[in-house]
């Protein structure tokens, strides 16, 4: 399925990288990164700790922008436009990429609450009710709420917490959403509904999920970028990409010995 | 046979223990001693009655001083509360490791180490007093609770900042995530998730500020009738009442002192469970 997507006519890029080196301060945690994110696929980001994969999700919402000393260099581009271009508005850009991270993070709100933030922001005008329903129909939350919607997001279980929050993210209707290791906070049940619900939302969203699950990565994900981290002349360590596919092709035939250590478990 | 080290760890157990047994000692010996010299003149009349003059023996309540003292701590409330909440926003939000933001930090915990007679003297001076540089309102509830304001502002700035500060940063991150500004952030999100724990800041604020006598014979003064404005009139309060009548050669007074002081434990001891209460309603 996914080695024909190459075969099949090219899917429309959304997130392109070209060449994008980041840094914190004076460390460079990524270098030469291009990478193009295809629409409505789901792309998995894989390699050791440290290697910057969070550094690089978080340059495709500028979340990093808060972060002091940040700085990219190189280009990214969102639907052919440069995310950094001065008159882009890294507020405004939030709304349509949003974000899911490592651990559930509701806010100490009511369900309900939750899932209208986003929208309230931007004056939603429609119905809330139903677009709340809708929202946690659609992250396969709806059944187990549907009775406690004005029960406080943080007294559900870490894996409903973390629909919630992907309930939440989809409620402002974004293009693409970023997912920093959704599951690790989970038990296995979880992260399987999950797993299910990244198939259902990947007909409407593109999804860009970094995960230390190779299992995981195989079954959810259409594309793999494999990243590793390299040792500097002056003894610094910098994350950057090995090899990029799909999915089948990373972890069936890589081209890089790397790759292939890493996925099948044997590495450092 | 026990080692020396469980002897050690016995010793040091039973050493805290006591520690704590002497400081739940006092405060009951406290309670007790009020409660013993102040219990028998508690009735209505304390609340409806004006202050006797010490040559009525008997009789009187303290009606008015009651009355001052709420009012003079609602004026306190009302000033630093709202101040001392932004104050504590910026300092734990906006302005978040500025150097400007650091100096606020360290003349907050400046001020709140300001002996309560100097706030006093200070009120007295630019509030009260009908020369020079000042307002020239006279004793007033306006001056007293200015005065109060001033003391209850580093606790609240304080208290409140840590509120802020103890909600978590990936709460924040999920907010900007979505698109909020910075200020929805605060004001949407942190805010109102650090408010049990703000409101609690802000009981003991007043607890602390209710009991202030100092600060307040300097600008509230006493008086022996109804208070009629809050400005111009001297406003009598339960606490400068207690130190008029105490020490006072009046058997009279010396009781309704002991009763104002009841009285006072009373209000800090409601403050008290009040911020309870808010901190419960918040798990
Ligand atoms: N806010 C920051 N300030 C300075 N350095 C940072 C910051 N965030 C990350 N780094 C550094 O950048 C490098 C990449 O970090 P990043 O978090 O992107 O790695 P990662 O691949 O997501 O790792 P993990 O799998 O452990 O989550 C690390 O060396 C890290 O120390
Ligand atoms: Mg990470």
């Amino acid at each position: 399925m996914s080695s024909d997507t190459k075969s099949s006519s090219p899917t429309e890029t959304v997130l392109k990288t070209e060449n994008a080196s980041v840094y914190y301060g004076n460390f460079r945690a990524l270098q030469g990164i291009s990478l193009d994110i295809p629409k409505q696929q789901i792309t998995a980001l894989i390699g050791p700790s440290g290697c910057g994969k969070s550094t690089l999700l978080r340059c495709y919402n500028r979340l990093n922008d808060l972060v002091k000393g940040f700085r990219v260099e190189g280009k990214i581009s969102y639907h052919g436009q440069d995310l950094y271009a001065p008159e882009i508005d890294p507020v405004e850009l939030r709304r349509r990429i949003g974000m899911v991270f490592q651990k559930p993070n509701p806010f100490p709100k009511s369900i309900y609450d939750n899932i209208a933030f986003g929208p309230r922001l931007v004056g939603y005008k429609g119905d809330m009710d139903d677009l709340v329903e809708r929202s946690l129909k659609q992250s396969a939350l709806w059944d187990e709420v549907k009775d406690k919607l004005k029960q406080n997001g943080a007294a559900l279980s870490g894996g409903q917490q973390q629909r919630l929050c992907i309930a939440r993210a989809i409620a402002v209707q974004p293009d693409v959403i970023l997912m920093d290791e959704p599951c690790s906070a989970l038990d296995p049940i979880s992260t399987l509904r999950i797993e299910d619900l990244l198939q259902e939302l990947k007909q409407h969203y593109t999804i860009i999920i970094v995960t230390h699950n190779m299992q995981q990565a195989s079954r959810v994900s259409d594309m793999t970028a494999f990243f590793n981290v390299e040792m500097t002349e002056k003894g610094g360590r910098v994350g950057h990409l090995v090899e990029y596919s799909e999915t089948q092709r990373i972890f069936q035939s890589p081209t890089e010995k790397s790759t292939q250590e890493y996925v099948s478990g044997r590495f450092g | 046979m026990s080692s020396p080290r469980t002897l050690f760890a016995i010793g040091m157990t039973g050493l805290t223990f006591l520690a704590a047994a002497i400081a739940l000692l006092i405060l009951v010996a406290i309670l007790s001693y009020v409660v013993i010299n102040g219990g028998s003149r508690v009735s209505l009349d304390l609340f409806t009655q004006l202050p006797p003059v010490a040559v009525i023996k008997t009789g009187g309540g303290f009606g008015n001083a009651l009355i001052g003292t709420l009012m003079t701590v609602m004026i306190a409330v009302l000033l630093s509360v709202p101040f001392g909440i932004l104050a504590a926003i910026y300092l734990s939000e906006f302005g978040r490791e500025t150097l400007f933001s650091s100096i606020v930090d360290f003349l907050t915990n400046v001020l709140s180490g300001v002996p309560s007679i100097v706030v006093g003297v200070f009120a007295y001076g630019v509030i009260v007093t009908k020369t020079g540089f000042s307002l020239k309102l006279g004793f007033s509830a306006i001056a007293g609770g200015v005065a109060l304001a001033v003391l209850m502002l580093p606790i609240v700035v304080r208290t409140a900042a840590e509120a802020l500060e103890s909600v978590p940063n990936d709460v924040r991150q999920a907010a900007i995530g979505l698109g909020a500004t910075q200020f929805q952030t605060v004001f949407r999100i942190v805010l109102p998730a650090a408010i049990p724990s703000i409101t609690t800041g802000v009981m003991l604020a007043v607890a602390r500020a209710a009991g202030e006598t100092a600060p307040l014979i300097l600008t509230t003064l006493f008086g022996y009738s109804w208070i009629n404005s809050l400005i111009a009139p001297p406003t009598p309060t339960l606490s400068v009442l207690v130190f008029n009548f105490a020490t006072g050669p009046s058997r009279n007074q010396q009781q309704l002192a002991w009763a104002a002081s009841l009285i006072l434990v009373a209000l800090v001891l409601i403050t008290s469970l009040l911020s309870r209460l808010a901190i419960r309603r918040k798990v």
